[in-house]
């Protein structure tokens, strides 16, 4: 490929595609642009749309006159006919709001999201109360297998961080009270804090990372692949045949996952306890028992409830609520767990406060 | 004598333990309008994604531009494929980016074209399936038509020597549907694109078929002209152009 500038004349030989135009480009810059006059392509045999492209930019480029096409075989010209760029008209610009639209936007949207959840809300323990005394439009043993998904396969990880979660609490204690020769408080420590605070807070956190996303990206994929669509055409509630299962299923697994994270918590404390406070299993337990009244198992499983609760609540309306496509999917994966994680942590201080009153 | 850009010999694919593709031969001609035809289940798609080599076929050889591709690594196929150019039935955009970023992907990622350039070309491929407008929106904010509109420009923004159209009139309406085959001529004469169309619509198939394969049970029951096929006397070649459709 070849560019010449003659008597104003810019002429082009060869093939003008996307392998040439790159290089003509540089070589252009380099030409006197307000000179060029006409254009000859009577010596070009093959020209792409990035050939023609090249073209539209020469013309529009030109600060004074544009310059004509003089020469080209039939082939070239139709080809530009087909793909300049020139005839097209400029598309207006997306406007942007303004700070008050935007602000105002936001108001209104907030306003919507609250009372859509709300609405939300309520149509879920409706349906999931009437699925405990009418099972006709679930699937027979749904609840027994949203039980295994959501309480049965996280036993072993619960087990392992609220393990991990009792040895970190009795060593960080045991240092200070080993100073006053306090070492038998540490089951007093264990037994309070996991009962009332990290039993229930750490399985919430992890029940909202498994359960929640999955409930979130499962419903959300539905709502893509107008599933859910196909559900209420078919008469079928969806958050009837779906929600409430799932929300059942969670009501009865969460609070059966707290005790067991209390009583493994525990059994890290008393690790702790044996190995390096020199206690007795005996004198670990009775001192357990002796602090522990059944107000603080009853605030530390009624709180797990509503934990559960809002994880089904938070996954459902992020996945009823998804748009776009596979991405959308993942961003509502994505905004129900940290939702979700935050509202048992904001929960857990409101129940705090209403305790200590 | 013109030498064919695609040739298929032998081919068998099989999905696990069934034969979807049986000893089938091809040849594609330069500048030809080829139309797949068959029902459905019949192999069409599993025949142009082993051609492109997306499924491993069991055995047979397939050349493209004269090369035998059969056994190349991604990375070798690379030149070949670059051009070529494929839409796909449900367009397979990516939902995360623009149109226009959409488009840009090939241009961006296989040219050394400027910016400006890159634009004009995007502007044009956009204009040549009427989507001028849906420049800066989404996929996901697309109908199923514009998303196969918008699939299609991505397909030729590097005016490909050879295009794959899976289905491409399914879910358009019939004005676009015509100016969309209007345009695949347009393709073909302007810029001896070789297109492959798998489709169902009569209509279409009259507007823009130079050649016909039918397919049927993963076997080739005729390959020859749209002249040729409608005189053929093969029961399933005569209900389909007596029924209309399959």
């Amino acid at each position: 490929m070849s560019m010449n500038l003659k008597d104003k004349t810019l002429i082009l030989s060869g093939e003008l595609t996307r392998f040439s135009v790159p290089q003509l480009f540089k070589e252009l810059k380099k030409l006197p642009k307000s000179e060029i006059r006409e254009i000859d392509l009577d010596n070009v045999n093959k020209i792409d749309s990035a050939g023609v492209a090249f073209l539209d930019e020469l013309m529009q480029s030109s600060k004074t006159l544009s310059p004509e096409i003089t020469r080209a075989n039939e082939s070239v010209l139709k080809a530009i006919n087909t793909f300049s760029s020139l005839k097209i008209p400029n598309s207006s610009p997306r406007q942007e709001p303004g700070f008050f639209e935007r602000i105002g936007t936001a108001l209104i949207n907030f306003k919507t999201e609250t009372v859509q959840g709300l609405f939300l809300t309520s149509d879920i323990i409706f349906w999931s109360v009437v699925a405990v005394f009418n099972r006709k439009s679930q699937k027979k043993g749904v609840i027994t297998q949203q039980c295994l998904l959501i309480g049965a396969d996280a036993v072993g990880i619960i087990s392992l961080l609220s393990l991990i979660l009792g040895l970190i609490l009795a060593l960080q204690s045991a240092a200070q009270l080993r100073q006053f020769g306090a070492n038998i408080f540490v089951a007093d420590l264990i037994a309070i804090s996991m009962v009332r605070e990290m039993g229930p807070m750490m399985t919430a956190i992890i029940v909202a990372g498994r359960s929640g996303s999955a409930i979130a990206s499962e419903i959300a994929t539905m709502q893509v692949a107008e599933e859910i669509d196909a559900l209420k055409v078919m008469a079928i509630n969806p958050l009837r045949y779906i929600v409430a299962p799932k929300f059942n299923a969670m009501t009865i697994c969460m609070p059966l996952l707290v005790i067991i994270s209390i009583v493994v918590g525990v059994i890290g404390g008393l690790l702790v306890g044996i190995f390096y406070l020199d206690l007795t299993i005996m004198a670990y337990f009775t001192e357990l028992f002796s602090v522990l009244t059944t107000k603080d198992l009853i605030v530390g499983l009624s709180k797990s409830l509503f934990f559960a609760w809002v994880i089904v609540i938070i996954g459902a309306y992020y996945g009823f609520n998804v748009t776009g496509g596979s991405e959308g999917v993942g961003k509502a994966t994505t905004r129900s767990v940290v939702a979700s994680i935050f509202a048992v942590i904001v929960l857990d201080a409101i129940f705090s406060l209403i305790y200590m009153l | 004598m013109k030498k064919p850009i695609i040739e298929v010999k032998n081919l068998i694919a099989k999905y696990d333990e069934t034969l979807v593709l049986d000893n089938i031969d091809v040849d594609i001609y330069p500048g030809e309008v080829t139309i797949i035809l068959g029902g459905s289940g019949c192999g069409k798609t599993t025949l142009i994604k082993n051609i492109l080599r997306l499924y491993q076929p069991i055995q047979g050889s397939i050349k493209i531009f004269g090369k035998e591709t059969m056994g190349l690594s991604q990375e070798s196929l690379e030149p070949v494929l670059k051009n070529i150019g494929m839409l796909f039935q449900n367009g397979a955009l990516l939902n995360s980016i623009s149109v226009f970023d959409n488009i840009a992907i090939p241009l961006e990622q296989h040219t050394k074209l400027p910016a400006q350039i890159i634009e004009k070309i995007i502007k044009v491929k956009l204009h040549l399936v009427q989507l001028e407008k849906a420049t800066n929106l989404l996929p996901s904010e697309l109908s199923g038509g514009m998303k196969k509109r918008a699939a299609l420009a991505r397909s030729i923004a590097l005016d490909p020597q050879i295009l794959f159209c899976d289905e491409p009139s399914a879910g358009l309406d019939p004005i676009t549907s015509v100016k969309l085959d209007e345009l695949i001529l347009k393709l073909k004469e302007q810029l001896n694109m070789t297109i492959v169309v798998v489709t169902h619509e009569l209509a279409s198939i009259h507007r823009i078929a130079d050649k016909i394969i039918f397919l049927e049970k993963g076997k080739k029951l005729f390959h020859g002209s749209l002249a040729e096929a409608k005189k053929s006397n093969i029961p399933e070649i005569v209900d389909f152009f007596q029924s209309g459709k399959f």
